[in-house]
């Protein structure tokens, strides 16, 4: 349980859909959502909606309120903040974030 | 950091008790312990039957492991107390364990009374009280073919429902001479009895079950009293709840005469340091079954233990609810007991509806109502009595149905006090605190106040309030899209128009701010898509679309998606048929037949559908767009091909005019279609654009709709040509594509249009707006630019390359679980997964 997060080379950042999403596999198998927002701004949260109860947040869409960006669940449109995770339209709601960084032309994840 | 933190100890976690620790863990300082006999935390009760309709005891959860832990809250499940010492201030379990307490909260609930019946403990009868009730049901109803409740009260009709929904042939047997008894008078309990009957589970009232013998068809015989028997395979007890008092009677608790631990206003016992509240409790010699005054119980308990002085003086019992799709309501003196009242019926048996209300000796408040086959007035009526209202001079007219003038009570005539929200307890008040507080809509309201979030009962009344309270505030609804574009879509759509706008990069730029959200992106991807056609997927646009048009495919609740090849007219080759099986076969889909005239194959993972379609377009199959707010079907007969009453060649037109309007792309989903006669085999005025033939040509009907808010088409032009027919629908559909809003169907837009029917035909017929040329130009475009986006796609290796589920592995998602029904695949649901649902800890902090 406690074992510690390591950088995780994903993919070339080309791989990514600017404005859009991807989904990647960590090494403990947990599914990351991966989202390129403009050119050079990348997210990594937990690819499953904890309301719908199935993988599929990668394929949401992003939006924008107020300066904060999200990802609308494709299935019943529940708004995750893409910096905290935390669900915006039900406090019971929260999903994992985890942190990216771009070396040498390809995404890491801290996980 | 002077004071101990107090310890409170909370025996029983079901609805009541976990609300108090809500309510407890609000405040600092205590210690709580939660213990628990059952096997898991506490779970929603009063949404039980939904178990049976697909919840999974996950859904029906209200707190978690995880939660608690969050809140600081110590838990023990299978942890149940045997033992009180009231002087040690200590509870014992049943495993040896002790804790002790500076105050105790029993929540211990009640259990179902079964009467005792010789032969009542033989195997498949059973309660329907718990989750693990309802696996028994489950498992029992599996072997049987008939079951009965005894109980016809509102829980035992609750499980009736659910003796139906899995599949048994239902009875109820009631000892009182009427169902419901409690919350609906004579008149009321027969009518509701009638309908319960119309649904083929039939009633058998002043039934005393004298015992329980093996049965000779099933597996028990009833015998009645009076001398008639039933046979069953299932018997289900739901004859009341009795009290879980047993802790409280062996240590010296004061108890009722007929149960329940009896309780104060501040619900404490007879013991200073211990608090009862919910079904266990018995205050002013009545228990509640209702989970509203449980709570209001449990709130009073916490405020009461911080030194508060609240206290619980009783609850309303005015209940409203649906049971097997029947609208029963029941406010105060249903049964019109108070001395000197008056009552008012309204009775209307073709309809199937009942309601009444009672009024005081004075007529001037409302004191109680029964309401059966139409409940809409409820919400009203309970404002009436729980504020005491004066009523109007002629209170009959809040019953009688809606000609001419109808005295409404208007939100504003509600006092702050009044209760919106009862499950949670909100008043009119605490919605406008909210709303001084800064909340601007109703989504605002309830997350803050929690109103409607329990039952959810209260919606439309929180919606009234919330809107009322903005107006009177100033606050103007807006018409804006979204807080991206300060226009509407008709606005929008003109702008991209008449500035020739190709993206929404441009769009936003220049007439917008921000982003952009899930509102605006789709709104603009249509918009750009009606107005140019051009590929949905270019790069430009694939990030504004929702997923269903992403992946060219319907998302299902399990994150697959259904694939629906185009059938226009409903005709299909018996080869293109062979194809869809093979292709059904080898990708092991659920194969259903749809509505449109079109099969349907479900359970598609988004790595599979590119090889699924390109088997299907190299048979000559398209895309069915099944997926877009876009033309779906053209429904059809056979008409004067095959048909002896046929006018015109139905099939011939349908076809065509799929193929013509297909991959057009609108504010909402468009169907069509065409009837080869006046018997209208198609159904073509419950379509947007339905088509009839006539002898001399074909009668046009417009925004028609099905679905939701059922609209019959209006007759827009008849006998026409086949030429006239397509120039009118192409004006027709192009007009609406241009002025509707965001996702409306053709049937409200038409309402919501000023001028309505006579304004279109004014355009569509005489060219009022002089822009007829300029509409079916615009149609003509969409139509010679159409491509299957699903052919498009599998040719370009850059657009396959979204469809691989990883980005970094070839694997697929585990988390896809399927089992067979029906010898056909279905998504697992909740225990049936192998794999089960990894859910990840969660570490929230504020961005």
């Amino acid at each position: 349980m406690t074992t510690k997060n390591t950088w995780q080379t994903i993919c070339p950042t080309s791989d990514l859909i600017k404005n859009s999403g991807v989904c990647a596999l960590l090494a403990n198998e947990e599914q990351v959502a991966l989202f390129q927002v403009g050119n050079d701004t990348f997210y990594a949260v937990s690819n499953f909606d904890p309301c719908g109860k199935a993988n599929v947040l990668y394929r949401g869409l992003i939006g924008e309120t107020k300066g904060g960006v999200y990802v609308a669940s494709p299935l019943l449109k529940q708004r995750f903040c893409l910096n905290s995770g935390a669900c915006l339209d039900d406090d019971a709601f929260a999903i994992k974030t985890y942190e990216t960084r771009v070396s040498d032309g390809k995404l890491e994840i801290l996980g | 950091m002077n004071t101990q933190p107090r310890k409170i100890v909370v025996v029983g976690n079901g609805m009541v008790g976990h609300h108090f620790v809500d309510e407890m863990a609000k405040h600092e300082g205590y210690e709580i312990t939660v213990l628990s006999a059952e096997d898991r935390l506490a779970y929603d009760r009063v949404h039980l039957s939904e178990y049976f309709s697909g919840k999974t005891a996950e859904d029906l959860a209200m707190t978690s492991p995880a939660y608690y832990n969050d809140i600081g809250v110590k838990f023990f499940t299978n942890a149940k107390v045997t033992h009180i010492d009231k002087a040690a201030k200590e509870v014992t379990t049943e495993t040896g364990e002790t804790y002790a307490y500076d105050k105790l909260v029993m929540a211990t609930g009640s259990y179902p009374f079964v009467p005792p019946i010789p032969g009542k403990e033989r195997d498949h009868c059973l309660v329907y009280r718990t989750i693990q009730d309802l696996d028994d049901i489950q498992a029992s109803a599996k072997a049987g073919k008939v079951g009965v409740v005894v109980g016809g009260g509102l829980l035992g009709l609750e499980a009736a429902n659910a003796l139906k929904e899995l599949g048994l042939e239902t009875h109820v047997v009631e000892f009182a001479p009427q169902l419901m008894g409690v919350q609906l008078d004579k008149d009321g309990g027969a009518l509701l009895r009638s309908m319960i009957e119309g649904i083929g589970v039939q009633v058998h009232t002043q039934k005393a079950t004298s015992e329980i013998v093996d049965g000779e068809e099933c597996v028990h015989r009833m015998n009645f009293a009076d001398g008639t028997h039933l046979e069953t395979d299932v018997i289900l007890f739901s004859a009341g709840i009795r009290p879980y008092d047993n802790l409280a009677r062996e240590f010296d608790l004061a108890v009722g005469e007929r149960g329940g631990i009896v309780v104060d206003n501040h619900c404490k016992t007879s013991d200073d340091s211990i608090y009862a509240i919910g079904e266990c409790a018995l205050w002013n010699n009545f228990i509640f079954g209702l989970v509203a005054p449980g709570y209001t119980m449990a709130k009073v308990t916490a405020d009461n233990i911080i030194g508060g002085v609240q206290q619980f003086t009783g609850a309303d019992m005015s209940t409203k609810l649906k049971l097997m799709g029947m609208d029963v309501g029941s406010i105060g003196d249903a049964h019109a007991r108070t001395e000197g009242c008056k009552s008012y019926v309204y009775s209307n048996q073709p309809d199937q509806i009942y309601k009444k209300i009672v009024v005081s000796p004075d007529g001037k408040e409302l004191i109680g109502a029964v309401l059966v086959g139409d409940t809409s007035e409820y919400d009203s009526l309970l404002q009436y009595a729980l504020n005491g209202i004066e009523l109007p001079t002629n209170p009959d007219g809040l019953i009688l149905p809606s000609s001419g003038e109808k005295p409404t009570l208007g939100v504003d005539a509600l006092p702050d006090t009044a209760t919106i929200c009862s499950c949670l307890n909100v008043t009119k008040g605490d919605i406008i605190a909210a709303i001084d507080c800064g909340a601007i809509d109703v989504g605002q309201v309830k997350s803050s106040t929690k109103a409607a979030t329990g039952c959810g009962g209260c919606t439309a009344l929180l919606k009234k309030v919330t809107d009322h309270e903005l107006e009177k505030r100033g606050v103007e609804i807006s018409t804006d899209l979204c807080e991206h574009f300060a226009y509407s879509r008709v606005e929008l759509f003109h702008i991209v128009q008449a500035e020739q706008i190709k993206t929404f990069d441009v769009l936003v730029e220049k007439h917008g701010s921000g982003l952009g959200c899930e509102i605006c992106k789709p709104a603009a991807a249509s918009i750009l898509a009606s107005v140019w056609n051009d590929y949905i997927l270019k790069p430009d646009h694939v990030s504004l679309q929702d997923t269903n048009d992403v992946f060219l495919g319907n998302m299902q609740k399990d994150g697959t998606y259904s694939v629906v090849p185009r059938m226009p007219g409903g005709e299909v080759t018996p080869d293109k048929l062979i194809v869809i099986g093979e292709v059904a076969k080898e990708y092991n889909l659920y194969t259903k037949v749809t509505g449109g005239q079109r099969i349907d194959l479900f359970g598609a993972r988004v790595d599979q559908l590119p090889a699924i379609w390109k088997r299907l377009i190299d048979a000559g199959m398209e895309t069915g767009h099944a997926y877009g707010k876009s033309l779906r079907t053209v429904k059809s007969c056979v008409g004067s091909t095959w048909c002896r009453y046929g006018q015109q060649d139905s099939m011939a037109m349908a076809i065509f005019l799929e193929d013509r309007y297909k991959g057009l792309r609108s504010p909402h989903k468009i169907k069509f279609a065409v009837s080869g006669c006046t018997r209208e085999c198609a159904e073509a005025q419950s379509k947007d654009i339905g088509v009839i033939a006539t002898e001399n040509g074909w009668n046009l009907y417009v925004s028609g709709n099905g679905g939701m808010k059922p609209r019959h088409g209006d007759l827009f032009a008849t006998d026409l040509d086949d030429e006239t027919l397509v120039q009118y629908i192409d004006r027709y559909l192009m007009f609406y594509v241009r002025t509707a809003d965001r996702l409306t169907r053709t049937s409200v837009w038409l309402e919501n249009l000023e001028g309505g029917l006579a304004y279109m035909e004014k355009i569509v017929k005489d060219d009022h707006l002089g822009i007829n040329a300029e509409l079916e130009k615009q149609m003509q475009n969409v139509v010679d630019t159409y491509q299957c986006e699903w052919k498009t796609t599998i040719e370009s290796t850059e657009q396959l390359k979204r469809f691989r589920q990883f980005v970094n592995s070839d694997t697929v998602d585990g988390n896809i679980e399927f089992v067979t029904e029906r010898d056909q695949i279905r998504p697992a649901q909740g225990e049936e997964k192998k794999y089960g649902v990894q859910i990840q800890a969660v570490d929230v902090t504020p961005a």
